[in-house]
């Protein structure tokens, strides 16, 4: 994420003020610190506390029902062939998912920003960043009717040039990449307007300089415009992988995660024993991704800084 | 020159291309949705709607509550939105101007809290809220997002870059912090406010699983929420479905439009959606 560094502001000095301060700055941000303590850090800890459990939906109102049971749930975790088949689409998901969405935003950023005009730029750009900002249940709902096999536009333009187009979202071998594709096509708006902010800061002179030394167009592209937007491909890659690793209502809406759990997500599975009330095994799977996910923002924060 | 302006030719088309690619979904789905069904089905497809007709929003209005669910969207956006714009500013403020212990602790806090995915917290925020009696609210579904990290990071940010003397003087004039904050820091805060408020209610808009978890009766449900349950029970009547979908997706159309300047900016000063 772009977090930038705090600011470090030198204190007001005025002794008084700063004393009242102390007080005055905790009352400002209590409305925070409360609910951040009640409904995030108190919840994620029981959480995983609850996940060596046996809590189910029941025991809601009768904490005493729940059973400590070690980490019986986290062994269950790795025999079940569910939750191992949602956890290898999630990688395929993200692995795929992933460099699309980046490649398609990269290459919409450096199209607009080869010296089209002003007014068909701003067009394109609020064209692409538009499925971005839209209900994710809306999109999937409309392509889950694009992608119906006889009424559904893509095998009626298939049609037309005489292919047969497969039953898209019913099919083992299609129905994942579908969602991936959709995916890619959601998100990549996202990453094209924050690649285009850092491309309208690369300073002309560069290029022109890169151009003088006899740097084809390729090798501008490679030698100046990638360095630079280095910190932004990180941020987008981070960004993206967080959100990707948890997605969930694009299957739900879908598929339901079928066919044969095919395109059953790590986030889709959580909801589905969260559903039947599996509290403390949920919690288990939940505490895996949780730490998956923070572990590869880690790793690509470490990679991407150091290399 | 003319090697120049070919290739200029070849950009605006693949950007022309990519955008039919991206707007099309769109446009086909609004177009579907004012078709009779006998139409949606027909072979070969009518791109421009033969009949026109209103029949699948009221057939949807009929099958669930879509009223409800909108009027349920708009509000709890719009509390989100009052609730996000007073107390992002306020704490966002005290990161950015006021000095006491534990600040940059606290200031952690807000980015832990950023980076924790929602499907880790469901099941044990939806036992706090069952605990607290609030499954089937408002409450239930509001008070998690009452004080969005984001916000208070994008709030501290603009106001650090508000003039510190304006604050200083007024505290040589023996001014209150709150009254500091309300006369000084809010009014200058009007474009940060604009791009916050805008945010707040597309994500609010937008949220399917916590709203999902937490209203269990089709008089709680939101659009999404909604939408989904009609997905589940009536998964193969597209007129409705497609109908549905614009119900929830028209209304950020309408916003985007008018706001768009917002939208950018957005993006442009916190680097987040």
């Amino acid at each position: 994420m772009t977090v930038a560094a705090p600011v470090s502001r030198a204190a007001p000095l005025r002794i008084r003020g700063a004393f009242r301060q102390s007080g005055i700055g905790w009352i400002f941000i209590l409305p925070f610190v409360v609910l951040f303590v009640v409904f995030y850090l108190g919840p994620l800890l029981v959480g995983i506390g609850m996940s060596f459990t046996d809590m189910r939906s029941t025991d809601v109102t009768d904490p005493l029902g729940v059973n400590l049971v070690g980490v019986d749930n986290y062994l269950r975790l790795m025999n079940d062939g569910a939750m191992r088949q949602a956890a290898l689409n999630t990688v395929v998901f993200v692995v795929t998912a992933l460099p699309l969405t980046i490649g398609l935003g990269l290459a919409s950023a450096v199209l607009l920003n080869s010296g089209i005009a002003r007014l068909p730029a701003v067009f394109f750009r609020l064209g692409y960043y538009l499925p971005s900002i839209t209900s994710i249940i809306g999109i999937a709902v409309a392509w889950k009717f694009l992608l119906e096999p006889e009424a559904g536009l893509v095998n009626r333009l298939l049609e037309l040039v005489g292919l047969q187009g497969p039953n898209w979202l019913q099919d083992q071998s299609t129905a994942l990449p579908s969602i991936i594709v959709m995916t890619a096509w959601r998100s990549f708006g996202f990453d094209m307007v924050v690649l285009l902010a850092a491309l309208q800061t690369i300073p002309r002179e560069l290029y022109e300089a890169a151009e003088v030394d006899g740097a084809g167009r390729w090798a501008r592209f490679r030698s100046v415009t990638v360095p630079a937007l280095r910190p932004v491909l990180l941020f987008c890659t981070v960004y993206s992988s967080v959100g990707f690793m948890q997605f969930l209502e694009e299957p739900l809406v879908m598929t339901r995660g079928g066919p044969l759990n095919s395109t059953l997500s790590a986030s889709l599975a959580i909801f589905g024993q969260f559903g039947v009330g599996n509290y403390g095994y949920a919690g288990a799977a939940a505490t895996v991704l949780f730490t998956v996910i923070v572990a590869l923002a880690v790793l690509q924060l470490r990679l991407g800084r150091n290399r | 020159m003319s090697r120049t302006r070919r290739q200029r030719a070849v950009v605006y088309l693949g950007l022309s291309a990519g955008l039919v690619l991206v707007v099309g979904p769109f446009l086909w789905t609004a177009l579907s949705s004012v078709k009779p069904e006998r139409e949606i089905r027909r072979d070969p497809p009518t791109f421009w709607p033969e009949t026109f007709t209103l029949d699948n929003f009221a057939e949807l209005f009929q099958r669930v509550d879509i009223g409800t669910a909108f009027v349920n969207s708009l509000l709890i956006a719009l509390v989100l939105v009052a609730t996000n714009l007073l107390f992002c500013s306020m704490v966002g403020y005290a990161f950015a101007k006021l000095s006491f212990r534990g600040k940059n602790l606290a200031f952690g806090l807000v980015l832990v809290q950023l980076a924790i995915p929602a499907i880790v917290l469901m099941v044990p925020q939806f036992v706090l809220i069952a605990r607290l009696g609030m499954v089937n609210t408002f409450l239930g579904i509001i008070l998690p997002a009452v004080v969005a990290p984001i916000g208070v990071f994008m709030m501290r940010q603009f106001i650090s870059d508000l003039p510190d003397e304006l604050i200083d003087a007024a505290r040589v004039d023996g001014a209150r912090e709150f009254r500091i904050f309300f006369t000084i820091i809010m009014p200058l805060c009007g474009p940060a406010l604009a791009t916050l408020g805008l945010i707040t209610f597309l994500s609010s808009w937008n949220n399917f699983l916590w709203p999902a978890v937490v209203a269990q009766s089709e008089s709680m449900y939101t659009l999404p929420v909604a939408l989904n349950i009609l997905n589940g029970n009536e998964g193969t009547h597209y007129n409705l479905l497609v109908a549905g979908s614009v119900v929830v997706i028209a209304p950020i159309l309408f916003l985007f439009v008018f706001l768009q300047r917002f939208f950018i900016q957005g993006i442009a000063t916190t680097g987040l959606k």
